[in-house]
């Protein structure tokens, strides 16, 4: 019994993380119907931002402002360069920009780290919870996941400029008629999509050590959160990770772990048979 | 007087072309993913060209003849092997043969080594199954995977004679399966418990749900692990996480001296290792240990890794067969392998002779590394074998 507790926690503590990478993928789907495919290699270089971060003698957690500040200001750039212009062309064309913008990260990170696996070496302690040991590190982790999306939450709905967020991506032509500028809101949408994954890259670099590619398991994690609930629907998404890192957790004791994606992947389908729209159906 | 140049030039030619040398053919990884221990492995044979060049070439039967090498870049391909080998064999007539790098790419060596009868020492190549085949020509110079983990038991064993449950957590490999399955049959015979045997999927990152399994089943020491990236991440959250664990052996993984990165987590890590600079073998043939140490590091400025160990043993290996065959005859030769029985710098070697395990290699051990600090600082240490060893195995680590 203890052991299933003990995984379980572990499960809930990642999953919020899983979470918090999946509310930037929805986050910009929600607003433009973009599916960033850069998901992944941007969550990548969140990972490697901290850790250069870390190495000028910045500690990991006080780098995570920084992150988020140099996510938003990349995901205005790349909004700029890769997806305004083409934001009215057919949805395959957002995917491919996107899928390039995604290579030319791997590819200029492979050229300057490889694919060496990193780490940010910083101290750790445990601490005991039901006589469970967890780091220090993955209780920060998931506190910080759920901070984060708590502001994102107060931004949205407490603030002009989260409010014209949620009107651009409710109905753009009428947010412009009501004079709301809708290609900055979209730029900031895209941006703050970006930070979101970035922080997520960054608070998983404080677990587990990462390559330029490890961004790829961490998309595609983000893509069934999403999935699960609801594409487009922020609490969804958070709520989508901590599922998907529950059933993580709760399989794992039970079955060999090589056997933990098929299992996930299975009752994912089955969710989805059951409910077409995501658990907490899909939201604009 | 420049035609008497030319003419003198022509015969210094002829003479030297006239004087004896044996050809060993090979293929080497110079792209591809077994780039890096591939151009080690070379460094190990070319090395030893130079040292038995050195001294005149390799005395048989009363003469001496100069080692050539002869190898292609095989980019790491099982197919570019097959083509090369062939070559070497077919058109450039070479004496004798040592395999490429990997055990997947000897496989395939043997095949064509094995179809001309061309005798092969294979080094970098630790897999049992090649030498399952019935091949007669194929000789193994690395430690079996199946006994890569069994010196690191029987040690633990002698370290503590009461300790029972032992938990094997492997890498999804099939390298790592295989030498996991061999040391779960080797620790029940020798009276371990087996709590916990499981394969963990080679991209593993999070080690939380295999270390929650291993406190569950009330594991006391651990052997596992696969490859560098895995088995350094798994250490650190053993560390991490405070389970409380006699001993720690891990393939690969701590045997790099990138290790020592992990500060306090390296600390009483165990690897088996195919061999160490500091390793102390009384050699009956070939230079000591600190010979071969001294000579790579005037190479090539740095410490031999044990693939140019390898490299250097296999050469060491072929020149003492010619030697005891006293002729470079094929079938003298083989004889003379067959009937071997040496300790070189790189441990002791003896084939296996049956039919049905014939060249898998029987007398080279593992030896065992545990990181442990002086002075402060992490260091390595040879703790097994006893002949071997640097320093006693620091028992219980936690």
């Amino acid at each position: 019994m203890p052991e299933i507790l003990a995984s379980v926690l572990d499960g809930l503590l990642i999953g919020l993380v899983y979470g918090l990478a999946a509310i930037g993928l929805t986050l910009i789907f929600g607003v433009m119907d973009v599916v960033n495919l850069a998901h992944g290699a941007i969550i990548a270089l969140g990972m490697f931002a901290v850790y250069l971060l870390f190495g000028a003698g910045l500690h990991p957690y006080l780098g995570l402002f920084v992150v988020a500040l140099l996510g938003l200001a990349f995901g205005v750039v790349v909004y700029l360069i890769a997806v305004r212009p083409i934001l009215n062309a057919p949805p395959l064309m957002t995917l491919l920009s996107t899928f390039s913008v995604s290579m030319i990260i791997i590819g200029v990170g492979t050229a300057v780290w490889s694919t060496s696996p990193y780490n940010v070496n910083f101290p750790v302690t445990t601490l005991k919870i039901l006589g469970y040991t967890v780091t220090s590190a993955r209780l920060v982790a998931a506190l910080a996941a759920v901070l984060v999306t708590g502001f994102l939450y107060y931004f949205l709905y407490r603030t002009t400029l989260g409010k014209a967020v949620r009107a651009v991506a409710n109905n753009r032509e009428a947010a412009e008629l009501m004079g709301i500028p809708s290609q900055q809101i979209l730029a900031i949408s895209f941006g703050i999509g970006t930070a979101l994954a970035m922080l997520s890259g960054a608070l998983i670099a404080t677990l587990f050590p990462f390559t330029i590619l490890s961004g790829g398991v961490y998309e595609l994690k983000s893509f069934v959160a999403s999935v699960l609930g609801g594409l487009g629907n922020p609490t969804g998404a958070l709520l989508g990770g901590v599922i998907l890192g529950l059933i993580e957790g709760s399989v794992a004791p039970f079955i060999k772990i090589s056997w933990t994606n098929v299992i996930e992947f299975a009752i994912f389908v089955l969710i989805l048979l059951t409910f077409p729209t995501g658990l907490f159906g899909g939201r604009r | 007087m420049k035609r008497l140049w030319v003419l003198l030039a022509l015969l210094g030619a002829l003479a030297l072309a006239q004087g004896h040398t044996v050809t060993i053919g090979f293929t080497v990884s110079k792209t591809g993913k077994y780039n890096v221990e591939s151009v080690n492995q070379l460094h190990g044979i070319e090395l030893w060209q130079k040292w038995v060049n050195d001294q005149g070439g390799i005395p048989i039967g009363g003469q001496r003849y100069k080692v050539a090498l002869k190898y292609y870049d095989d980019e790491s391909k099982a197919e570019r092997v097959q083509q090369l080998y062939s070559r070497l064999i077919s058109q450039d007539k070479v004496d004798f043969l040592i395999s490429p790098y990997s055990s997947g790419l000897t496989a395939k060596a043997a095949i064509i080594s094995e179809q001309y009868g061309k005798i092969m020492v294979a080094t970098g190549a630790a897999s049992d199954s090649i030498f399952k085949l019935g091949y007669e020509h194929v000789y193994q110079i690395y430690t079996p995977a199946s006994r890569y983990l069994t010196g690191t038991l029987d040690m633990l064993r002698a370290a503590d004679a009461n300790l029972k449950k032992i938990a094997i957590v492997y890498e999804d490999s099939k390298f790592a399966k295989a030498v996991a399955t061999a040391a779960k049959a080797y620790a029940e015979k020798k009276g371990f418990e087996v709590v916990l045997f499981e394969g963990y999927p080679k991209s593993t990152t999070d080690f939380g749900p295999i270390i929650n399994k291993i406190r569950a089943a009330g594991a006391e020491a651990l052997v596992g692990g696969g490859h560098y990236a895995d088995g350094a991440t798994f250490a650190r959250q053993l560390y991490e996480q405070k389970v409380p664990l006699k001993l720690i052996a891990l393939l690969v993984a701590p045997a790099s001296d990138e290790f020592a990165q992990l500060g306090d987590a390296a600390l009483g890590v165990v690897a088996p290792s195919q061999w160490e600079p500091l390793v102390k073998y009384q050699q009956t043939c070939g230079p000591s240990p600190a010979q071969f140490t001294q000579m790579y590091k005037d190479a090539y400025g740095k410490l031999p890794a044990y693939r140019a160990a390898g490299g250097f043993a296999a050469g060491l290996v072929l020149q003492r067969a010619m030697m005891d065959a006293g002729s470079t005859d094929p079938a003298k030769v083989k004889a003379a392998l067959d009937a071997m029985d040496i300790t070189l710098f790189f441990g002791h070697i003896k084939f296996a002779t049956d039919p049905a395990n014939h060249g898998l290699q029987l007398g080279h051990e593992m030896v065992q590394i545990q990181w442990q600090k002086q002075g402060g600082r992490l260091a390595k240490q040879i703790v097994w074998p006893l002949g071997a060893k640097t320093a006693d195995l620091v028992y219980p680590i936690r």
